[in-house]
Order: C-alpha cells, then structure tokens, then sequence
C-alpha cells in the first residue's frame, strides 16, 4: 500500500474548439492539501477536472498520480477518484436512498441501508431517503450527491463547483467534509467562484488565466 | 491496496446496474408498454394490407413477425443511454472502478429482458393470426429468443454513438438497420427453412453465434462510444 498518494500535473495543455485554454501546467499535490482552481468563466477549469479524471483525452503534457501517468492504470487510478461534475448524477424517477446506493455500486462499495439513511441524516435529508429525487429542492440535490463522497473510499477528490446551490450550513458541512478527508491523508482538487476555508488546510493556489 | 470487506466484484456491480434498469423501466410502464403495443399494431397492419389470403399470409407470417419485432426492439434503444447521459450517471459508469464494457453488458441485458421478452412471449399470438401452427410458433419463439438479445447488444453501439446528437433517433435507425440483416434473415428463415421441410438446426446455430460474437464484441465498441460521446 502507498501511503502518500501524490497528483502531478506536468506540462498540461488544453485547447478547446481551436482555442488554446491554458498551457503547460505544472503542479504537484501532497497528500493532504488541496487545489483551488480559480479563474474566470471560460478559462478551461471544467476542462482541467474532466482531464483530471480521464474524462477528457488529454492533449500533451501528463497527469501522473503516484508518478505513473493515469492512462497507465486506468484501474487502480478509478478506485482511488471520486468525481463530482455539475450534474449530480441522479436518476429522478428513483428515491434519494435507491440513487445513493446505486452511485456506491458503481463506485464498488456495497452499502447498507442503516448507513446510507445515517450518512443522509448528517447531511440533513433526515426522513427524505424514500422520497424521489424529482421532488428534491436544487440543494437538496446538491446534497445528495455531495453524501457520496462521504461514503466514497476514494482518496482524491475532483469536485466542479461543489458548493453550487448550498446555504450556509450546507457550505460549512461540506468545508468540514473536506477537511476531514485531507486530515486522513486525502487529496482534493475543486474549483468554486467563492472563496472557502477547509479547515486549518491552507489551499495550494492555481488560477487559470486566459493567454 | 486494501479491500474493504464490503467491496463488490463486477458480478454484483453488473446485477446493480440490471436491477436499476428493470425497476426504472417498471415505473415508467408506459417507455416499456409502447413497443409492444407497436410490434402489435405492425404485425396486424399486414393481413389488412395484402388481403386475408391465408397461404400468403402464412408464407409471410415469420418475416413480418420478425421485422416487427426488430422495429420495436429499436423504439426502446434510444433511451438506452439517453438519461443517464442527461443527469450525469454516465460519468460515473465510465469513472467506474468496474469496467465500462461490463457495464454496458449489464444495461443491454436489461434491455433485452425489458423489450425482447416481452417479444418472445407476445410473438406465438400475434403468429396465430397469421395460421402458424405448434411447431413453427415454437421455432419463432426460439429464434426470437436469441435473435432479440443480439438486437440490444448490437443496438447499444448505435444508443452510444448517437447519444447528444439532434435527431438521433433516425441516424440510430440508418446506423443499426443494416447490421441487424443478418440476424433478420437467420430468424425469420428458421421458421421458412423448416417449413419447407430442411430442419431449423443450422440457421439456430447460425444465430446463436451471432448472439456469441456480439456479446464479444459489442460491449468493447459500445464502451468505445460512449467515451467518445462524453468528450
């Protein structure tokens, strides 16, 4: 078992549509911190994540985690990521509690009843988990899909826009959430317009600019 | 890397998939029930089109039966990947630590037991219509059987490569048809090669390898597609 996981980005360029989006990126994430991606609208931020998960081909440059490109190990990699895009991957004509377990099974993780309603209860759907997921507020939604990196054994966050439609106290949850995962040694990368703390963990800083 | 003791093997992950599939497609009855209810319209338009003769109608009765059924196991095939594609829970079957093509195995199995068993189960009726007797409703059955699963399959390449595209609808249609020739002349010929007194043996071998390459192959293609269609 590696015990430090390390995210390296090295040389990473992205053009969109014939438009150079940024170029070579470099930057290396410890175990422990995370990435705040900033930048204004259009500057390739959704673009870096998706490449980051191997959603997107990347072009030139490499995505190394551990030090070994991830389209070397696809598999090993995918256990290890937990995605979270701008949709939340919901299925609406199913309940709260059917979508969360079918997300885990994907994700490989057998999860039981009495968990997934505790983990709901904590992020404040208490007495929703039998109700379908079309009658679930904006925020709500949000926070369903959000309890599944709770229950994710993945060790590297890639979260688009995750604080997206939260109130306050969704916000301050979701902070602790994260902060919780990088003191047990996880690693998270997000993109956000507003600026958070997550804990006592000072963010590393990348902000994309248009060339 | 550790397991967790309450890790799932592809197995279970793949059963995952087919049970959200079968409940989903429960609850929208009407997404399952309309493919039916047109294989049956389809299959009695014929005897109103060319006359109530009935030695040309039972001469007809396995290839109108089955090009029916092969339009209607495509009205469903659209939907295949269309929502999961729209909420986002298709990147998260490719994100997957199980891999995609089993996955995409497991929804076209799902397919199949929602649109081509249904299929089988209603073709020995609307082939009583046409005069077929035990024996040939019998050898229809079991073509169809084993025809419309290689139909998913097959299907689930062109749901992938037409998903997000305007009009996909008729594009699936020009991509797939072709491809389900081959399947078109072996089932419906089981049922006329029998008839016609030469056994239905070889053309239900011929189809059960078709229905073998297909679950070889189609998964790999479909898988391909779709990480295409999400780029």
């Amino acid at each position: 078992m590696t015990t430090s996981p390390t995210l390296t980005l090295s040389k990473l360029s992205c053009t969109k549509g014939g438009r150079q989006l940024f170029k070579d990126l470099d930057c290396t994430l410890q175990a422990g911190c995370w990435l705040y991606v900033a930048g204004a609208n259009g500057v390739g931020k959704t673009s870096l994540l998706r490449m980051l998960c191997g959603l997107a081909q990347v072009e030139s440059g490499e995505i190394l985690w551990n030090n070994t490109p991830i389209a070397a190990q696809h598999d090993s990699y995918r256990q290890d990521l937990c995605y979270l895009g701008h949709l939340n991957a919901l299925q609406e004509s199913m309940s709260v509690q059917e979508n969360l377990m079918f997300t885990s099974a994907l994700g490989g993780v057998a999860l039981a009843e009495q968990k997934a309603k505790s983990v709901l209860e904590r992020f404040g759907l208490r007495g929703r988990s039998q109700q379908l997921v079309r009658h679930l507020s904006q925020g709500q939604k949000r926070r369903v899909a959000l309890s599944r990196l709770a229950l994710s054994p993945a060790r590297l966050w890639v979260l688009d826009e995750p604080y997206v439609a939260m109130d306050e106290a969704g916000i301050q949850m979701l902070s602790d959430l994260i902060a919780s995962h990088l003191d047990k040694g996880g690693l998270a990368v997000l993109t956000s317009h507003q600026r958070v703390p997550v804990g006592a963990h000072p963010a590393q800083l990348l902000e994309l600019k248009a060339p | 890397m550790t397991t967790a003791p309450n890790t799932l093997g592809a197995g279970a992950v793949m059963l995952a998939v087919i049970k959200r599939e079968i409940a989903l497609g429960l609850r929208q009855k009407g997404e399952v029930l309309t493919p039916l209810v047109f294989f049956m319209v389809i299959a009695s338009l014929f005897p109103l089109g060319v006359g109530a003769e009935s030695s040309l109608l039972l001469r007809m009765a396995p290839g109108v039966l089955w090009v029916s059924a092969l339009l209607a196991a495509m009205l469903s095939l659209q939907r295949m990947f269309a929502t999961d594609y729209a909420d986002g829970s298709l990147e998260q079957m490719v994100l997957s630590p199980t891999p995609l093509g089993l996955l995409v195995l497991a929804k076209a199995l799902a397919h199949f037991l929602l649109s081509g068993v249904p299929l089988v189960l209603m073709a020995p009726v609307l082939g009583l219509q046409f005069g077929l007797d035990g024996r040939a409703l019998g050898i229809l059955m079991l073509s169809l059987l084993l025809g419309t699963p290689t139909l998913s399959l097959i299907g689930s390449i062109g749901a992938a490569l037409t998903l997000g595209v305007r009009g996909a609808g008729v594009l699936l249609s020009l991509l797939i048809l072709p491809l389900y020739i081959p399947v078109l002349i072996f089932g419906a010929g089981a049922v006329e090669a029998d008839a016609a007194g030469l056994g239905f043996g070889g053309h239900i071998s011929l189809l059960s390898a078709l229905l073998v390459l297909s679950l070889f192959f189609s998964p790999m293609a479909t898988a391909a597609a779709l990480r295409i269609s999400l780029e």
